[in-house]
């Protein structure tokens, strides 16, 4: 059992109402109708697919996350307040199991994601090679298919103690210490290597989808050069 | 506030939790080194483009296996229709 699913993210005391556009059919699944259930499995499946594949690249494994979400979904959809919008919840859930399914794959149960000593100071910051303005804006980038199979190898050519943090931080909207509790590493460390691995993405992306014509290269030397 | 530094500072930077102090000096070497801009941009686009995409399809074989598991537990948590009050 995933012990941290089920919880409902609160909003902060200053934080504006929530605006979740699935509260409607969130309150009709709770007074127990199948379709609007559904409604909401229909929406999210694929974006908790795509998320459950991103950190664990099998399909199989993704495909026993999405199960076990939806399942985890339904069972404590009753004690669901609305705190978070929904996504938010479910993404925080399929996250938590996607995890539990990788350290059962690696026969861990608590020990973390390769913590490293001061790992801030073993590799200087990979500094940017390739500077550019991209050539189309990342929502005209995303409609395009191949774009997604660029973004898929990009991601997989980073190792995987970086995947991680980027994609609890960046896709899955952890925050600092949700993240370093969910793959039990220091805040320092999910800090440093989400620069690195924002760093290493940016610069694969730029490689792609960077405009040659605006390249730019900085007018000082930087120290170490 | 030299690259290295804007470099280190960045990811408060782009998620808007940076201390006002560091943000000013920093929004100042911005504001003369277009480098340094063109790389926060990207950084920015990398995480909208992460963010933006749902890629994979579901096999249409799980699909309909997930919809009956679902309907299944569903039927056993909320027999015959049953409504809570």
């Amino acid at each position: 059992m995933v012990t941290q699913e089920i919880e409902d993210t609160k909003a902060s005391p200053a934080s504006p109402p929530i605006v979740d556009p699935d509260r409607a059919l969130v309150l009709r699944a709770q007074e127990g109708e199948l379709e609007a259930f559904e409604e909401l499995v229909s929406r999210y499946e694929q974006r908790v697919y795509t998320l459950a594949l991103r950190i664990l690249r099998q399909r199989e494994d993704a495909e026993e996350v999405v199960q076990e979400a939806f399942v985890s979904v339904l069972e404590h959809l009753e004690t669901f307040r609305g705190e978070a919008p929904f996504k938010s919840w479910l993404l925080r859930i399929a996250t938590n199991q996607a995890l539990h399914v990788l350290r059962k794959r690696k026969g861990l149960s608590t020990v973390p994601f390769q913590e490293e000593r001061g790992e801030s100071e073993q590799h200087p910051l990979p500094h940017p090679q390739l500077i550019a303005r991209w050539k189309e804006s990342p929502e005209r980038l995303a409609e395009q298919l191949e774009v997604h199979h660029s973004l898929a190898r990009a991601l997989e050519d980073i190792d995987e103690k970086y995947r991680l943090v980027f994609v609890l931080r960046d896709v899955s909207e952890f925050s600092t210490k949700e993240t370093a509790m969910a793959l039990n590493i220091s805040e320092p460390n999910v800090k440093i290597r989400l620069l690195r691995a924002r760093l290493m993405l940016r610069e694969r992306l730029t490689s792609m989808f960077g405009d040659g014509a605006s390249r730019m290269i900085p007018d000082h030397k930087h120290e170490g050069e | 506030m030299k690259c290295e530094k804007l470099l280190e500072a960045m990811n408060e930077y782009v998620d808007g939790t940076i201390d006002p102090g560091i943000c000013e000096s920093l929004q100042k070497h911005l504001d003369d080194c277009d480098p340094c801009q063109v790389v926060i941009d990207n950084i920015r686009q990398t995480i909208t483009l992460f963010k933006a995409g749902v890629p994979y399809e579901l096999p249409i074989q799980f699909k309909a296996k997930l919809r009956d598991e679902l309907r299944r537990r569903w039927k056993a948590r909320f027999p015959k229709g049953q409504k809570r009050a």
